[in-house]
């Protein structure tokens, strides 16, 4: 049986490699699947934690995780698709009209 | 090596190979494409773990909706052949420090707490019992979210539609 230790340590993985995307990447679509990628690190955990303590209240947290991450998506794209309208760029450090 | 062993690891390799697509691929279309690998591979370890429902809502919520809009937005937003200047990357420096110090402080903590020792489960279906929860204990939650997502679907159409100038 693996232990809990290896589903912590590829979840803490898959998370890292999600706030590099977020921190290097200037285009806000990879932003955004960075952060889906932090997402799912995070569920993965949950799910390891429900079944190594023997309850599913963590399986049912990841539905809630995963309601929110869709609305998330869904506002994220469409707000990116009218800033590209506007703008015709994905850059975020072009984004800079509430700077004072 | 046992077999579950093996196929743990087949499943860890493939999540973080296509996880670091996503982060690191220069085009925008292969880090879409990569994603579908790294929900495959996170739904396979639903599986491995016991979690038969979660796994099924995963394929269905994150291959067949977001990983659709996302490829919608992606084919919507960009000239997707210019390849050069669709996915550049910057500030390599600081984020390698930031990350390198945020993977060794996650690591320390994983390894130096005390973890309860897994009590021996058996792999039953669990979708009667997260109805149940969903019912009973979560019932207000449960609501909320159902409001949350109206929220979110009526505030997309207003975001993405044409403005009308009259």
């Amino acid at each position: 049986m693996i232990a809990l230790h290896n589903y912590l340590i590829l979840s803490a993985v898959i998370f890292s490699i999600g706030v590099i995307g977020v921190l290097i990447r200037r285009n806000l679509i990879v932003v955004l699947m960075s952060i889906e990628l932090m997402l799912n690190a995070v569920n993965l955990t949950f799910i390891a934690f429900s079944r190594y303590l023997g309850s599913t209240d963590g399986q049912v947290i990841v539905f809630f995780v995963m309601a929110v991450a869709a609305a998330e998506a869904v506002i994220g794209l469409a707000i990116i698709i009218s800033v590209y309208r506007h703008r015709q760029s994905l850059d975020p450090q072009e984004m800079q009209l509430l700077k004072w | 090596m046992s077999v579950s062993t093996a196929v743990f690891n087949l499943i860890a390799l493939l999540l973080v190979v296509s996880a670091a697509m996503v982060a690191f691929s220069r085009n925008i279309i292969y880090s879409a494409f990569s994603l579908l690998g790294t929900f495959m591979g996170v739904a396979g370890i639903y599986i491995f773990l016991g979690a038969d429902f979660v796994a099924a809502v995963q394929l269905l919520i994150y291959v067949g909706g977001i990983l659709v809009l996302i490829l919608f937005a992606v084919m919507l937003t960009h000239r997707i052949t210019d390849v050069t200047i669709t996915n550049r990357a910057a500030g390599r420096i600081p984020a390698l420090i930031v990350v390198v110090g945020l993977v060794y402080m996650l690591i320390q903590t994983v390894r130096t707490t005390p973890w309860a020792a897994a009590k021996q489960v058996t792999f039953a279906s669990t979708t009667a019992t997260i109805g149940d929860a969903f019912l009973y204990d979560y019932l207000l939650p449960f609501e909320l979210a159902s409001l949350v997502l109206l929220a979110a679907m009526i505030g997309a159409v207003v975001l993405s539609r044409k403005e009308i100038k009259e």
